[in-house]
């Protein structure tokens, strides 16, 4: 049984023009100590599948489909159940490294505190597990980190304190949303490190998220990428980077500066990506496609399976692998 | 001579509880019209606080900036002088540099109206440049808690863009984005520069865009340019050890899973700098001496500037692989 196992996953908006649907339809599946990374169009609901899975969707926002967590429909949960879930089992962490921290409270409140919270330990094993975890996220000398501010730490020791709180519980899942996008490559190298020693040593599933294919490649065991709220391909990472098969995957593979033409420009997708509550019929990628029959604008394609694991939502399957 | 913009010896400080903290710490510049300078840097380096004194948003604590000659004075409410107008900023945090009670049309017209438009026709062009940063007109009439993070990046730039800059700084402005929007975006940057010779300071993580659309790269550590120099030779031949650490922290997307090179060591705090060169304790080839006296830039031979005493004449004299083998 996979740790994880998403199901017919639509998530439906509230926006000014009436309610629409951000993510659509969406299965996927994570086992323990996987690496899962989500990639794809800027707007096309991998922020929403990951608040999905937290509850934390907006305002008027819902799911529905299936959520299956060590065999547990999230879903069904009642709010309360799935408070005990949150944070202990499933735990998320964001771009933005502020987002999970208060910037006025000391980390050793903020660390304790949250431990507290879902285990029932004296505030001496508190302190002691609070060491602990900065010390497993190579924050140095943890003890006057502790008594630190967030606002004293750079970028980077954010995103790590950010971590140790996520893993304040021992979750089986982490969630992150481009965890680091907005750090320097040899900080962001850090993380990514240490992401890969927590999914050995601890056995976590990481679901990141990114639009950096070269974090993808060096991190993830699997890609999935999305285009207007739906899968249109995913596979084993060095099966989806070396052999991309889906028409939009290639594009976004071929945008990359190392893969361009010479000169200052780059190779783009042609066209825009469909708007929320307008997604084109068919294949919502067709008016974009250069490979698209007149079929593709009335036939919302199904699966097939390229490869074990590597499949594509593209009926034409114009790329035949080199 | 032929400048857009002149940063001569520009320091930028804050006050954190009584403290002074150096962000930017004695930095020179220039950019020509129609050039590209990359600015990249480790996270907290102070590239955003050099680039928001450069466009005046910030007080210079020493130093000074020109732009087209004239002395670019700290913003005050009055807002942005007119010989200052066409110096924009894209800003790194677009959740903070919108405001989230007006519509999207009306923030990227203000910069239009302010220019002599008339109100319907700011609108229009507006329509025109959200569908340049690939976002539909519809997008006008929204508020920004509708957009993902890259959909408000590209509302950033659109609004940057509405005040027809000819020299701007854009901070991280495709962080968030996927490589097509990336490519999109960088491809509009690059067409106004060769077809408007606007000029454009880049700040950015993403070293592989860095590389394919600058014309010079500087390096920043802590406050200080340690390298700068065309864009060939910092790629092909970084000379700088920090430099060096950074290219070989790319991951490479080539789906073959290797890890990045990590720099070890603590991003040291910008309150308290090292003494001497600034990067000695993570620096893999330090030299006795470098703990104590401040490495000054020096021009080497091939035109390139590089602040470290390793660096002499115009060989590069330590071999890449002293690095990549770590
Ligand atoms: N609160 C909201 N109300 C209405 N629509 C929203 C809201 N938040 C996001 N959206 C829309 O939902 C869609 C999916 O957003 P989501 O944040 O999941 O995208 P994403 O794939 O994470 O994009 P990015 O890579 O830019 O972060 C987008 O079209 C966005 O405009
Ligand atoms: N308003 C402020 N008050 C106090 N300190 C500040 C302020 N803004 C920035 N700093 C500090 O100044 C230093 C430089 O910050 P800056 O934002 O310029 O770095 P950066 O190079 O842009 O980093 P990043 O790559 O993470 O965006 C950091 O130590 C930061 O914490
Ligand atoms: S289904 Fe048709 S339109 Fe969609 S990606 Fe395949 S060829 Fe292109
Ligand atoms: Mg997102
Ligand atoms: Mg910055």
């Amino acid at each position: 049984m996979p740790l994880l196992d998403v199901e017919n996953l639509t998530v439906t908006l509230a926006t000014s023009s009436g309610s629409a649907q951000a993510v659509r339809n969406l299965s996927f599946s994570l086992d323990e100590g996987e690496i899962i990374g989500i990639a794809g169009e800027s707007g096309s609901g991998k922020t929403m599948t990951a608040l999905s899975l937290m509850r934390l969707l907006p305002h008027k926002g819902f799911a529905t489909g299936s959520i299956k967590f060590s065999g547990k429909d999230l879903l069904a949960q009642t709010n309360r159940a799935y408070r005990d879930i949150r944070g202990n089992q499933i735990a998320m962490i964001f771009q933005d490294p502020m987002t999970s921290l208060h910037p006025m409270i000391k980390i050793e409140t903020q660390l304790t505190e949250h431990i507290r919270h879902h285990k029932k330990i004296s505030q001496e094993s508190a302190h002691l597990k609070a060491l602990e975890l900065l010390d497993t996220v190579k924050i140095p000398d943890p003890a006057s980190a502790l008594e630190a501010m967030p606002k004293q730490f750079s970028g980077g020791m954010r995103q790590r304190i950010a971590i140790a709180i996520a893993l304040a519980c021992d979750p089986k899942l982490l969630i992150a949303d481009e965890p680091t996008t907005a750090l320097d490559v040899t900080v962001q190298a850090g993380i990514l490190r240490l992401l890969d020693q927590l999914r050995r040593e601890k056995n976590l599933a990481v679901m990141v998220i990114t639009h950096d294919l070269g974090v993808l490649s060096s991190l993830t065991d699997r890609i999935m990428i999305m285009y207007a709220g739906s899968e249109v391909e995913s596979g084993l990472t060095s099966d989806l980077l070396k052999n991309p098969r889906h028409p939009y995957t290639k594009g976004l593979i071929s945008a990359l500066p190392t893969s361009s033409i010479s000169g200052k420009k780059l190779l783009t997708i042609e066209g825009m990506p469909p708007e929320l509550g307008q997604i084109p019929s068919g294949c919502a990628f067709h008016p974009r496609c250069a490979y698209a029959k007149t079929s593709c604008e009335s036939q919302i394609p199904t699966s097939i399976s390229i490869s074990t694991k590597h499949r594509i939502f593209c009926p034409v399957n114009p790329l035949v692998s080199s | 001579m032929n400048e857009l913009l002149k940063i001569s010896n520009l320091s930028v400080e804050y006050h954190r509880n009584g403290r002074k903290l150096r962000a930017v710490a004695g930095v020179d510049l220039t950019l020509a019209p129609g050039e590209i300078l990359g600015l990249v840097g480790e996270s907290g380096c102070g590239k955003s606080s050099l680039g928001k004194a450069i466009v005046g948003i910030e007080k210079p604590a020493e130093g000074e900036i020109r732009f087209n000659g004239n002395l670019v004075k700290p913003l005050d409410r009055r807002g942005r002088p007119t010989e200052l107008r066409n110096l924009q900023m894209i800003f790194q945090d677009p959740y903070g540099s919108i405001n989230p009670r007006r519509k999207i049309g009306d923030q990227i017209a203000d910069g239009l109206i302010v220019a002599g438009k008339p109100k319907n026709e700011a609108l229009k062009i507006s329509a025109e440049l959200l569908e340049k940063v690939g976002l539909g007109a519809s997008a006008l009439d929204r508020y920004a808690h509708q957009f993902s993070g890259g959909q408000r990046q590209r509302i950033a730039i659109a609004r940057a863009l509405a005040a027809s800059p000819t020299a701007i700084v854009a901070d991280e402005p495709i962080s968030a984005l996927d490589t097509s929007s990336q490519a999109q975006v960088s491809n509009l940057l690059v067409s106004l520069v060769q077809e408007f010779g606007m000029g454009v300071i880049f700040i950015s993580h993403d070293l592989s865009v860095v590389r394919k659309i600058s014309d010079r790269i500087a390096v920043m550590y802590l406050g200080k340019i340690v390298e700068i120099g065309t864009t060939e030779q910092i790629w092909n031949q970084p000379s700088h050890p920090y430099t060096r650490a950074l290219i070989s922290a790319i991951p490479k997307a080539d789906g073959n899973s290797n890890m990045p090179l990590d720099l070890p060591g603590d991003v040291p705090n910008p309150a308290f700098p090292p003494a001497g060169c600034r990067f000695h304790p993570r620096c893999p080839l330090v030299q006795v001496g470098c703990e104590s006296s401040v490495p000054e830039i020096r021009t080497l031979k091939d035109g390139r500037g590089v602040a470290c005493v390793l660096q002499t004449s115009n060989e590069i004299v330590v071999p890449l692989e002293t690095i990549k083998g770590r």
